[in-house]
């Protein structure tokens, strides 16, 4: 599948989707009808900031400030960014 | 209720939710799906509903509104997030409305599963406007002679109606079909009657054999080459249709060689409360012998879950025997299906005998034969009323159950 992610491109979650932190688990969820998915901290960090406002530059941008030490994140967030399309968690603005 | 989405095929989808069967009762799982069988009264008399054939003792006796909800919150503290709301037909009570006013609060995602029998106009808002997330409605067939007979009720057209509401109040459609005979040669049909209803998700579930469908299995099972025409159809489908709707086939376990890691694990995900207040690692579990369930009205869902010698039986895999205890791929299976393994060989702990390596295995190739016998295959279908419910109760009719080791 063709799932070109732009840098100029606005995400949110997708719809009947909910996204929370889960305290019992410790993680971040997606929730949807037939099912959930449990995120590993980058990935929630990826999808909290979608806001169907911000850019994927400005979220790239926003996590490389927030976790200076993580080295060549944004190959990471972008391929998150490819999955979670893939897997029609979020739609495109 | 139909066998839905609660059974394999959702299980599969919970990502990382699982501990690969490793050590039993310190596995710390944490119950992330609570199913509320929250009654088992039914307008419907489905042939292949998977209720116990004695529900009928569980109607006389169900949990309070208040019960329900301190359940759901019991359950959230113990980390479940989605709830299933399903039973029998749910809507017989007139409670779920506070039951989905609670859920939301507690932070489920919650699920409401329907025959469509008995939602109005005025029960869907009140849902809405309480913050249910889904509704998921079950559907027969395309013809209304197939629905009307399976269903032993008039339901065709009500059902296309409730399917309309649903999506007119924004919700996701999700539909649940349940697959036998009657309907396999109609999955086609059926699939661009869900994509013209506009449906989100469709779940094609392969009738598995518990309840009432195994009393009925020789009338209810398809042919091998029809379930993989039906699958091949699916298929085209699926390319066809794309991302819009998603499709899930739910494989019948009888035609595989391995068995279905059933609910995800013993006491991994899946936490049931029954309309009178028992707590199941399984829909099914009661079937099993030498097993005290936790009941809420005398225990907490915690103790249940972590400490009940009967959620702790079956957990993980140091419960095994031959071959399954040696056996390479026991991870991948946990042994299969207790319940399925208990009814058809007698023996809890074996190897569920769809598993080819199964000693037991002929039994499931007899009953394959068995559905092709014409004689047994004529017989008429048992359904799912509660005179035949009583009658199974009291033991006054054993008809086609005698050759299970357990009431089905
Ligand atoms: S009779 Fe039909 S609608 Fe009622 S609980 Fe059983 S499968 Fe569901
Ligand atoms: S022998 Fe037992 S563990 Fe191995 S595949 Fe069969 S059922 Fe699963």
């Amino acid at each position: 599948m063709e799932n070109k992610i732009q840098h100029s491109d606005v995400y949110a979650i997708a719809l009947h989707h909910r996204f929370q932190w889960e305290e019992a688990q410790q993680s971040y969820v997606i929730l949807f009808p037939e099912g959930m998915v449990k995120l590993h901290g980058g990935a929630g960090e990826v999808i909290k900031r979608l806001d169907a406002k911000a850019t994927v530059a400005e979220v790239v941008a926003d996590l490389k400030a927030t976790f200076p030490d993580a080295e060549g994140i944004e190959a990471d967030i972008i391929g998150m960014f490819e999955l979670a399309l893939e897997k029609a968690w979020i739609r495109k603005i | 209720m139909t066998q839905t989405s609660l059974g394999e095929s959702v299980v599969q989808k919970v990502v990382q939710a699982q501990n690969n069967g490793v050590a039993a009762n310190v596995t710390h799982t944490q119950p992330l799906w609570l199913l509320a069988e929250i009654t088992y009264r039914c307008p419907l008399h489905c042939a292949f509903c998977y209720n116990p054939t004695d529900y009928d003792k569980h109607t006389h006796n169900e949990l309070s509104t208040e019960q329900w909800i301190q359940v759901l919150r019991d359950a959230r503290k113990l980390g479940a997030i989605q709830l299933g709301i399903s039973g029998g037909e749910p809507l017989l009570r007139d409670d779920i409305e506070d039951i989905v006013i609670e859920a939301k609060k507690l932070g489920y995602y919650s699920n409401l599963i329907t025959s469509g029998v008995g939602l109005t106009e005025k029960r869907i808002q009140a849902f809405k406007d309480g913050g249910l997330d889904h509704i998921q409605l079950s559907m027969h067939d395309i013809t209304e002679e197939i629905n009307n007979f399976i269903t032993n009720t008039k339901t065709f057209e009500l059902k296309k109606k409730v399917a309309a509401m649903i999506k007119n109040h924004g919700y996701p459609m999700v539909l649940n079909v349940v697959i036998h005979r009657y309907n396999i040669g109609h999955i086609k049909e059926i699939l661009e009657m869900a994509e013209a209803l506009g449906a989100d998700y469709v779940e094609l579930a392969n009738t598995q054999y518990y309840g009432w469908s195994l009393v009925n299995r020789n009338q209810l099972m398809p042919l091998k080459e029809q379930i993989d025409e039906a699958e091949k159809i699916t298929n085209e489908f699926r390319k066809k249709a794309g991302n819009k709707m998603k499709i899930f086939f739910v494989v019948p376990d009888y035609f595989g060689n391995r068995p279905k890691k059933c609910m995800n694990g013993w006491g991994e995900v899946f936490m049931i409360v029954t309309a009178n207040g028992d707590v199941l690692p399984c829909h099914s579990a009661r079937v099993l012998p030498n097993m005290v369930f936790p009941n809420v009205r005398d225990s907490g869902l915690e103790y249940s879950w972590k400490d009940s010698p009967a959620f702790n039986k079956y957990r993980g895999d140091s419960w095994m025997k031959g071959p399954c205890v040696t056996c390479p791929e026991k991870a991948n299976d946990l042994a299969g299906c207790r319940c399925q393994a208990f009814l058809l060989t007698g023996d809890a702990e074996s190897a569920d005998p769809v598993c080819s390596l199964s000693p037991n295995h002929h039994l499931i190739e007899k009953a394959i034969e068995d559905s092709k016998n014409p004689v047994l295959a004529s017989q008429p279908i048992i359904f799912r009323t509660d005179k035949n419910s009583k009658k199974y109760a009291s033991g006054e009719s054993t008809e086609r159950v005698e050759e299970f080791h357990a009431l089905p």
